[in-house]
């Protein structure tokens, strides 16, 4: 088991984090907070990983045989979904600033300040 | 009733979705009803479950997938009388919140109810639970409806940009709160917190336990909005309706310091204990500069809601302080400040609700003197500022009381100023704008330097009404007179500390939860009788700040030099999310830091 996944996970991470700070435009910077979720993709199926291990579908397997982590895999698709709910609600938010303010520049969002 | 314990969870839900189906069919009013009905039967199962698991904490599996004593395959609630108390007053304020919507919301959908339910729902899953994993998905329930709610003006441009600050934040901080669980479960393949304690237990904790520790706690603190997380919390609160703000205020962001004391004590205890003193220093001082620095921008607020909000971030600072100090008293302390103060706040906004109703404004220098018919709302206000300043027997005076005593046992004699710096100035703030809204004193939008018209606040309610209905009035006036008196609720301070007693028993949570061990009964010294000194000296001081601020020209030119480096402060509340999430990002790095270098 090698490292690069956990490298991966941290490197989406951090770059996500980076794109959300510096971004010019909502819908650029939703799909950065979508990035920093696939970090988390990425770091849950490392961790269960196994070298040489079968999918953890224990129909026609023998008993026995190495499987990978089926938890993790659980975790992950909860949490496609709770991704999804996320990022759909945050990309209907952005369309309707869009309407209301009339740009997507979270630079010239100042109807909030001090 | 075998099944009570799951019924906090899942009435809400359902009714939820059931209310989402029946959109368009029901009539508001009987939507309204069932709401309420509904949230009523969610506080009496919650409150049922506090009253059992006083005697006896109640551990349920679901699906019967009991553990064999060393592992959990199942999911278990987990339930104590701190969180089920939780849970109850969850309840209770958003039955507040619903009778207060009822009429409140000329176009209210039927949606606004479901989404209430929802995040209902996924409060009491919260505090209930005893499964990392559940932890987290309901804290993005939570979340979501939240979010949702928050932005529940869509035709306000200023919600929107409130909500998309909230969301992004607290999604990052949820995120960082993943990440860290599963490098948890990396180390110790568990997901049931019990278990996962007793993994970590047999080792010393290393670099990984402690950045899985602080990815976790910074990720709920995100959440409970501490310095310098809290950023997003003002933009929420000043944009969404009253009635969720009560909730945001009340509950809401209680619970992420809720679940930092949770996966603190049953997760992390027996693996950090020995290094429980720089754990102390780090998270007090933290709530220390989120007292102080919330409190400074308290004052310098006009809008009413947002004046509130800086205040309910001051107020967090010092339940931190409570959770911080690791003992049972800081922690009982920290529990009945968050009823006391919770249900006063909760009154507060929905008085500034009723001046939005009323005028289509929360600005304290718009309303100047116009409050005059609005009694109730001036009674709830000048109620409100007494609550927060700690007059017994309101509940915070019980709670600040409980936090200085844990705080002088272990030595932290200061901690005793800042509460008394903070409730002086949040509860002059409150105090400054009441006078100027219900009396009329003070000076003018026109004597008032950068007095010139600023905020722009959309109306919630389509027409102004001449009357407030009676709906709106009784939830306020009940919940700030409840807050008022919440000292006179017989033994709250023994039973607090009890439970708070058991909260903090690590040992005895893992053994419960995997081996079903009977509970021990835990002894809590009596609670020192309460000093009422503290909460009249700050009540009166902050009497005489407001005072001097309203009449005293030369008290406020000389406030202005205090004020000028605030401009600084003002600025980094810039409602630019990049910044907030830089904050978050600085913040978060800075609590590693300090957990891999101090501790071990």
């Amino acid at each position: 088991m090698s490292y690069l996944p956990y490298a991966v996970a941290a490197w989406l991470f951090l770059v996500g984090l980076y794109g959300v700070i510096s971004s010019r435009n909502l819908v650029h910077l939703i799909i950065c907070v979508g990035v920093i979720q696939s970090s988390s993709y990425v770091l849950l199926l490392a961790i269960g990983y196994r070298t040489g291990a079968a999918a953890p579908i224990f129909v026609d397997i023998p008993v026995g045989t190495p499987a990978v982590d089926p938890v993790v895999q659980a975790l992950m698709l909860t949490d496609v979904v709770v991704e999804v709910t996320v990022v759909a609600l945050l990309l209907a938010l952005a369309i309707q600033v869009h309407k209301r303010h009339g740009t997507l520049n979270p630079d010239e969002l100042r109807k909030l300040k001090g | 009733m075998r099944l009570l314990p799951v019924l906090p969870v899942v009435v809400p839900l359902i009714t939820a979705a059931a209310l989402a189906v029946l959109t368009k069919l029901l009539p508001r009013a009987w939507s309204a009803l069932i709401a309420i009905a509904s949230t009523i039967a969610t506080a009496a199962a919650a409150a049922l479950l506090l009253r059992d698991s006083l005697q006896q904490p109640i551990v349920y599996w679901f699906g019967n997938w009991k553990p064999n004593g060393r592992m959990a395959l199942g999911i278990s609630f987990a339930i104590d009388p701190i969180g089920a108390g939780l849970a109850t007053f969850a309840a209770v304020l958003t039955a507040a919140a619903l009778v207060f919507g009822s009429k409140y919301f000329d176009s209210v959908e039927n949606h606004f109810h479901a989404l209430i339910l929802c995040f209902l729902g996924a409060m009491c899953g919260f505090s209930l639970t005893g499964d990392m994993f559940n932890l987290f998905v309901f804290f993005e329930l939570m979340s979501a409806a939240a979010f949702a709610l928050c932005a529940y003006k869509t035709e306000d441009p200023g919600a929107l940009q409130g909500a998309l600050n909230f969301a992004v934040t607290n999604t990052i901080g949820a995120y960082f709160v993943l990440t860290g669980i599963g490098l948890l479960y990396a180390r110790t393949g568990a997901l049931n917190m019990a278990q996962m304690s007793e993994a970590l237990a047999s080792h010393p904790a290393d670099k990984l336990v402690l950045v899985a520790f602080a990815f976790i706690s910074c990720g709920y603190l995100v959440k409970a909005a501490v310095v310098p997380f809290h950023f997003w919390l003002a933009d929420a609160h000043a944009v969404a309706p009253s009635p969720v703000c009560v909730l945001f205020s009340g509950v809401m962001v209680e619970m992420g310091l809720y679940a930092v004391a949770r996966i603190y004590w049953a997760v992390f205890n027996q693996t950090l204990h020995a290094d429980i003193a720089s754990l102390r220093i780090l998270v007090v001082s933290i709530g220390a500069a989120t007292a102080v620095l919330a409190a400074i921008m308290c004052f310098s607020q006009r809008n009413l809601k947002r004046l509130l909000a800086f205040s309910t971030i001051s107020h967090v600072g010092l339940m931190t302080i409570g959770v911080g100090l690791f003992t049972a008293g800081g922690l009982a302390g920290a529990a009945i400040y968050t009823l006391g103060h919770g249900l006063v706040k909760g009154g507060l906004f929905l008085a500034a609700g009723m001046l939005l109703h009323r005028f289509s404004t929360v600005d304290e220098l718009d309303l100047h003197g116009r409050g005059r018919s609005e009694k109730w709302a001036g009674f709830v206000f000048f109620a409100g500022a007494i609550g927060l300043a700690g007059l017994p027997p309101s509940g915070v005076s019980a709670g600040d009381d409980l936090i200085h005593e844990a705080a002088r046992a272990i030595g932290y004699h200061w901690v005793r100023w800042i509460s008394f710096f903070a409730a002086i100035i949040t509860s002059a703030a409150v105090l400054r704008a009441a006078c100027r809204v219900f009396f009329g004193w003070g000076p003018r939008r026109e004597e008032q330097p950068g007095g010139a018209p600023k905020t722009q606040e959309s109306r919630e309610t389509d027409r102004s009404q001449q009357r407030t209905p009676m709906t709106m009035i009784a939830p306020a006036v009940a919940l700030v007179v409840a807050g008022m008196f919440l000292n006179f609720t017989p033994r709250l301070k023994r039973i607090a500390t009890q439970s708070a007693t058991e909260f903090q028993n690590s040992e005895a949570y893992s053994a419960r939860v995997l081996r079903a061990a009977p509970k021990r009964t835990p002894t809590a010294p009596a609670p020192a009788p309460e000093n009422p000194l503290f909460g009249i000296s700050a009540f009166a001081c902050a009497a005489l700040g407001a005072a001097c601020y309203l009449f005293s020209k030369s008290f406020r030119s000389t406030s202005r030099w205090i004020t000028r480096p605030l401009s600084v402060l003002h600025g980094l509340h810039s409602g630019h999310v990049g910044d907030y999430v830089a904050f978050l990002t600085f913040g978060i790095a800075a609590f590693g830091l300090v957990c891999v270098l101090c501790l071990r």
